[in-house]
């Protein structure tokens, strides 16, 4: 069949827009300034393991706590009338729709020493609490800002559940503890692993919300991508060998991840 | 039990506050008469009207439209043809270009960005551009063109292959076989694909931070450079009003769908009704 | 009667050019004919200038593109950078074409090591008349070829009167590692203000080139990183205004304005010395409009721009005329013009051999990836994560196994 054809455009395109870009950060990864051959960039990409493992820590926790949240959430959610299903998941994806730097923005409000949770403390007496530029106020925005990458795959294959099945699990006098770990968990997987990537890929590699919430001293492997493109120490050979580390270090979390669904299908992704 | 269902509508509504917080608080200091955001000195309207003649905000709004916009259009048509014919294709070649369409999607945004920045520079040295729309486009048909083919891919393999075949036998071309029957076959998949595209492209800031140029600026980047300093209340009253723009459109769609609903429901009970 | 006829025929044109200039040129410029050889020509030019360091996007204050703007019929494309260093990193990258940038003295002796930078032809700036001399032929650009002055000033500490001990004398750069003011302090995120305030504290140049004198002065920024509450440039503003933080190292024209919004703030300059910056306004190798470039910068150059522009940003200003019509209140600000005692304990920053900025840079990336709270237990816990979870991926897939096993 002929109509094979009318993919071409799109496979040009992503021949040019996205293979040979990744090519050229393989490229730049390997080379010096000169142009010459050289390991030095990933030998000297390794002195930042302590950053690698920091992002790695703190996006695995944001992305549990997002998980945990979640999840109830979403199970509560698909239980719901339909109408207010739809509400509700309208409500989780509103916020979205409002630029991420000012939501952020709007976090630094909240968790300053004078900033307005430390004041309502104040109120009675207590704090005020160092909540900003701290670990936990990174973790926190990660967590914020893609909770809804979450929430929604999670949502959206638990309404698929028959209600049915569990019922009849409950019939069959399965106590609810054990329908939840025997049938709603196991049907859920593809969700939560679509979830789990989804949150833990943008956690690890941001550079923003450290920036804003983290004060410039928990610097994450995004950050350090920054700093060597755009940032205070230019060095592009360097940025690249630490953006292969990442690609690398993200391909081994997904396949960990994929794991644990073996049916995975295509278009999972929302 | 009911002590259950207030435990789960308490956690909802635990989750939304927590959503919402900072929402509430970008929109209060939008009426917020200091530009300070420690202090409350007063209720006033003056940022919305200051919005509209701050030549910064409104320019870089626009660029991020117009960006939005073609990125989105021009994904859909590339994704939709591609999706097409990638359903046509072998096997082993389809998983390898679905493969490859995934890159994008779950690439780091920061990858991305540096290794687009790397390739127009590259190209730079032949040709002749600047860094600005035309690169901000390019980085945005790159990574909304998956989401489409995402998006057609499932309403495709839904597709009644006989349906092409009847089109043929009644002397269908294939273009009109392809405009009409395909084509208003998948058309939700589109629809969803380019709604999400255009959403992305809206929000993005990663990829345009690196793609930007120096007299094109998305409202993302604006914002970004405004938050070194401080963002100005101006910048509140405008996510404001796209606030309750979106709330708006979402609401009209909520209700809409929720009344066709309620017609399918009273047509089935009908149909029953005549079945007796 | 010719000659009144000349008169009336004179006063009728600037009666019709009444309204125009009324709207525009309330500035006074030198010679308002070499400004408009581009009008109508629909040219423009690329700003790029540091945050908050030109008298633009208020509407309180004399807008300089705008009168720039209206002058020439130039349009001006203003974006901002928040150090030196992502200057560089922009102009290096090759994903920018500017027309106008303003680095200070090191980064413009780099550029011009690596020819990044155009000369200039001062024919098209006859301001130049206005700099002092002081300011022309500076070691940064020794043949005073390259750069026309903007701006200059010191480096020193701002603090928040209500929140230091009243018994702590704050005239050296150590109270800025005290641990009494744990999480307290702010810090340049920058290489070089960095490391100049380590040096110092270390009593060394701010231009040593000595590999052992970098490497203390990074073993000395990392100790201070525990009491560190952030490194931030501009946020200063925001952090400082709100009263988030008692210290903070900047450029002492930014905190001349922190100081007139929050009166809380004063500023201090250290008896071990510190760095005397000039920015000036350069124009970057290709460079498309460079004709309209020299035209931008002889007109920030003219005495009431270059006013509007100081007063504005709160820099001090090696334009004569500028500093002839400020009033005596700035003129005497120890801040902004520092007597000459304290002047002469500065030091300018130079260009450093390529080595040594190369050291620089790493041993700064190093300093801020340090983990100053690094858990011990984090490593371990990394690893018993990964083993649990491929214990769970095992022990699932054996319980899928059984049940699929059962049907």
């Amino acid at each position: 069949m002929k109509s094979k054809m009318i993919s071409l455009p799109y496979l040009i395109w992503m021949l040019v827009f996205t293979i040979v870009p990744l090519g050229l950060v393989v490229f730049f990864a390997f080379t010096t300034p000169e142009g010459q051959f050289t390991l030095d960039n990933l030998t000297n990409a390794g002195q930042y393991i302590s950053v690698l493992l920091r992002s790695i820590w703190l996006a695995l926790i944001a992305t549990a706590i997002c998980l945990l949240i979640a999840y109830p959430l979403s199970y509560i959610l698909s239980r719901m009338h339909v109408n207010r299903q739809r509400t509700f998941i309208m409500l989780v994806m509103l916020p979205m729709w409002i630029n991420f730097l000012l939501r952020t923005y709007a976090w630094m409000t909240l968790l300053e020493n004078n900033g307005l949770i430390n004041r309502f403390f104040g109120l009675f007496g207590l704090g005020p609490f160092n909540l900003i530029n701290t670990e936990g106020a990174v973790v926190l925005g990660m967590v914020y800002n893609y909770l809804p990458f979450m929430i929604l795959p999670l949502y959206s294959i638990l309404t698929k559940i028959d209600n049915s099945l569990i019922e009849a699990a409950q019939d069959l006098g399965a106590p609810s503890r054990k329908v939840f770990a025997k049938v709603v968990i196991p049907m859920s997987m593809p969700g939560i692993t679509t979830g789990i990537t989804m949150v833990f890929v943008p956690a690890i590699s941001t550079f923003i919300i450290s920036r804003m919430l983290g004060g410039g001293s928990n610097l994450l492997i995004g950050d350090l991508i920054d700093l060597q493109f755009l940032g205070n120490a230019y060095n592009p050979n360097l940025g690249a060998a630490i953006s292969l580390v990442l690609m690398v270090l993200i391909l081994l979390f997904m396949s960990i991840v994929n794991q644990f669904d073996d049916e995975r299908t295509e278009g999972m992704l929302l | 039990m009911r002590k259950r269902k207030h435990l789960s509508r308490a956690y909802v509504g635990l989750v939304m506050a927590f959503l919402y917080l900072p929402i509430v608080i970008l929109i209060v200091y939008s009426f917020n008469a200091s530009k300070s955001r420690s202090l409350w000195t007063g209720f006033t309207l003056d940022w919305y009207k200051k919005l509209f003649s701050n030549e910064m905000i409104v320019g870089s709004l626009l660029v991020t439209l117009a960006v939005a916009v073609i990125a989105s259009v021009v994904a859909t048509v590339i994704g939709t043809l591609a999706a097409i014919g990638i359903s046509n294709m072998k096997k082993r070649t389809r998983s390898v270009v679905m493969n490859m369409t995934y890159v994008p999607i779950l690439n780091p945004e920061i990858v991305t960005g540096v290794a687009l920045m790397l390739l127009f520079v590259f190209f730079k040295n032949f040709l002749h551009f600047e860094f600005g729309l035309v690169t901000l486009a390019l980085a945005h048909i790159t990574f909304c063109t998956p989401y489409v083919i995402l998006n057609v891919m499932p309403k495709l393999r839904q597709m009644d292959k006989y349906q092409l075949e009847a089109a043929a036998d009644l002397g269908c071309n294939p273009r009109q076989t392809f405009f009409k029957v395909v084509i208003p076959e998948i058309m939700p998949g589109i629809i969803a694909g380019f709604l999400m595209a255009f959403t992305y492209s809206l929000d993005d800031f990663i990829i345009s931070y690196f793609t930007s140029g120096p007299t094109t600026q998305p409202l993302s980047v604006t914002i970004f450079s405004m938050t070194r300093r401080k963002v100005s209340p101006e910048i509140n009253a405008l996510s404001t009003i796209i606030f309750v723009v979106v709330l708006l459109v979402l609401l009209i769609m909520n209700i809409r769908d929720a009344r066709k609903e309620q017609q399918e429901k009273k047509k089935r009970r009908e149909l029953k009704c005549e079945d007796f | 009667m010719r000659r009144f006829l000349s008169l009336f025929l004179a006063f009728l044109c600037l009666f019709s050019f009444l309204p125009l200039t009324l709207g525009s040129a309330e500035i006074p410029v030198d010679d308002a004919g070499y400004y408009q050889k581009f009008k109508g020509q629909n040219v423009s030019i690329n700003v790029y200038n540091w945050g908050e360091y030109m008298s633009v996007n208020d509407p309180d204050v004399l807008d300089v593109k705008k009168e720039f703007e209206a002058l020439t019929g130039i349009q001006v494309n203003y974006s901002t950078f928040a150090s030196n260093e992502e200057l560089y990193a922009k102009m290096k990258s090759g994903a920018a074409d500017y027309d106008i940038i303003i680095p200070s003295d090191y980064m413009i002796a780099r550029m011009i090591e690596e020819d990044m930078i155009e000369p200039l032809d001062f024919s098209l700036i006859p301001n130049t008349k206005y700099i002092d001399e002081d300011f022309l032929n500076m070691d940064y650009d020794p043949d005073n070829a390259y750069s026309v002055p903007y701006t200059w000033g010191v480096v020193g500490i701002v603090y928040n009167r209500t929140m230091v001990d009243e018994n702590d004398p704050i005239d050296s750069w150590e109270i800025l590692w005290d641990e009494k003011y744990l999480g307290q302090i702010l810090m340049f995120d920058n290489s070089r203000d960095a490391f100049a305030i380590a040096m110092k504290k270390l009593g060394y140049s701010l231009n040593t080139t000595d590999e052992k004198e970098i490497r203390e002065a990074t073993e000395e920024l990392k100790k201070q990183k525990p009491v560190v509450q952030a490194y931030v440039m501009d946020e200063i503003f925001d952090k400082m205004g709100g009263g988030e933080a008692v210290f903070a190292p900047y450029y002492a024209g930014d905190a001349l304005t922190m100081m007139s919004e929050n009166e809380d703030l004063a500023f201090s300059i250290p008896k071990e010395g510190t760095n005397r910056f000039v920015d000036a306004i350069c124009i970057p190798k290709g460079a498309k409009n460079r004709e309209a470039a020299h035209m931008f910068i002889n007109f920030l150059q003219e005495p009431q721009i270059a006013l509007a522009n100081c007063e504005y940003i709160g820099y001090s200003t090696p334009n004569t005329g500028a500093f002839a019509l400020l009033d005596d209140e700035t003129r005497n600000n120890p801040v902004a013009y520092p007597p000459a005692d304290v002047l002469a304990k500065t030091e300018s920053f130079k260009n450093l051999p390529k080595a040594a900025n190369k050291l620089m840079d790493e041993c700064w990336t190093q300093i801020k990836s340090v983990g100053a709270q690094v858990n011990p237990w984090m490593m371990p816990a990394l690893l018993l994560g990964c083993i649990a979870l491929s214990a769970a991926i095992t022990i699932y897939r054996r319980i899928r196994r059984g049940r699929d096993g059962m049907f």
